[in-house]
């Protein structure tokens, strides 16, 4: 994975298995200070004691499809080589959160990359799930969440493709604003 | 019309669409229209599933096809990453492997379109994934 974006999209399927209808993703972000952070929540069923103590290694999964998991290790290993790291705690019944620093100034911190598309694919794929999305940087912040814009927009979904093409381009446009680094606007084909 | 940057902009734009013509209602009934789902695990985003999805919701809508892409789990074909399963009404589901750009546009153009199966399927019996097995 070549950006920071398609790791999000890797551990928000893991939200999903959970069964959360409430996702959060917050970026936090400065050169300043130089931390770049990622915090995933849910509101899912949560992993229980024995799997959270070995959640990051590869080849613990709950899955039976196939007997390894790749996405969280994978992601602290690309937090780690940038001197940060990753943390996972939850409360079965309550929720996850995943937790990953990174040096912000790293050469080897991935690029955030096309989050907006991220966010589209997720929106549009999840109808009956609400996503809230965060993003901190030393000029300002960005906030948007899919309940608020329901409620807004006064429509029941948002799951219509010229209206989530509208929504990527708001993101966009406040990303620009707030001086999101490494942020990919147009979509790759 | 200038850029929409804001939830306000957008909202405006769409009542004005509103007086002019009727905003389409899409069919909900899932079995009704095809249905499209893309293997989305760490194997699948990893070859590049970001990018097929994205194709298919935009090209699905732009040619006119009533549909519902969504996202699946690791169907345990992680050699073949990018696939995805495409359900047409009324049939089983046909699984393809591979899936670039070039053949996702011919899953719309042959297989969807006219039901004419186009390379890449992975031969076996499949069955959709259910979470809860």
């Amino acid at each position: 994975m070549k950006t920071l974006s398609l790791n999000i999209l890797d551990i928000v399927q893991n939200s999903i298995r959970a069964e959360a209808d409430m996702i959060t993703i917050e970026i936090e972000e400065s050169a300043v200070k130089d931390i770049y952070k990622i915090v995933i929540t849910d509101n899912g069923k949560g992993i229980s004691g024995e799997i959270l103590e070995n959640v990051t290694d590869p080849f613990v999964t709950t899955r039976t499809r196939r007997r390894f998991g790749l996405g969280l290790p994978l992601l602290k290993y690309h937090a780690e080589i940038t001197g940060g790291n990753l943390e996972v705690s939850s409360e079965p019944g309550k929720g996850t959160m995943i937790r990953v620093d990174f040096s912000n100034s790293h050469i080897d911190r991935q690029p955030l990359g096309d989050i907006s598309g991220v966010l589209i694919i997720l929106i549009a794929a999840n109808p009956s799930k609400d996503f809230s999305y965060c993003h901190s940087t030393d000029s300002g912040e960005y906030r948007f969440n899919t309940a608020d814009t329901k409620e807004f927009l006064e429509v029941e979904t948002l799951s219509d493709m010229a209206l989530l093409e509208d929504i990527k381009s708001i993101i966009n446009e406040n990303l620009k604003v707030i001086n999101a680094s490494g942020v990919q606007f147009e979509t790759e084909y | 019309m200038s850029k929409i940057t804001s939830l306000a902009d957008l909202k405006k734009k769409r009542d004005e669409l509103k007086g002019g013509l009727d905003i389409r209602v899409k069919a909900i009934d899932p079995d009704s229209v095809v249905q499209v789902k893309v293997a989305m695990a760490t194997c699948g985003i990893a070859s590049g599933a970001k990018t097929v999805m994205e194709f298919f919701l935009e090209q699905l809508e732009r040619r006119n096809i009533a549909a519902i892409v969504t996202q699946t789990g690791c169907m345990g074909y992680c050699y073949a990453e990018p696939t995805i399963e495409v359900k047409l009404p009324g049939q089983d589901p046909v699984v393809y492997g591979f899936v670039d750009l070039k053949r996702a546009d011919q899953i719309i153009e042959k297989y969807i379109k006219t039901g004419e199966l186009v390379d890449g399927i992975i031969p076996v019996n499949y069955q959709t994934i259910d979470f809860k097995e």
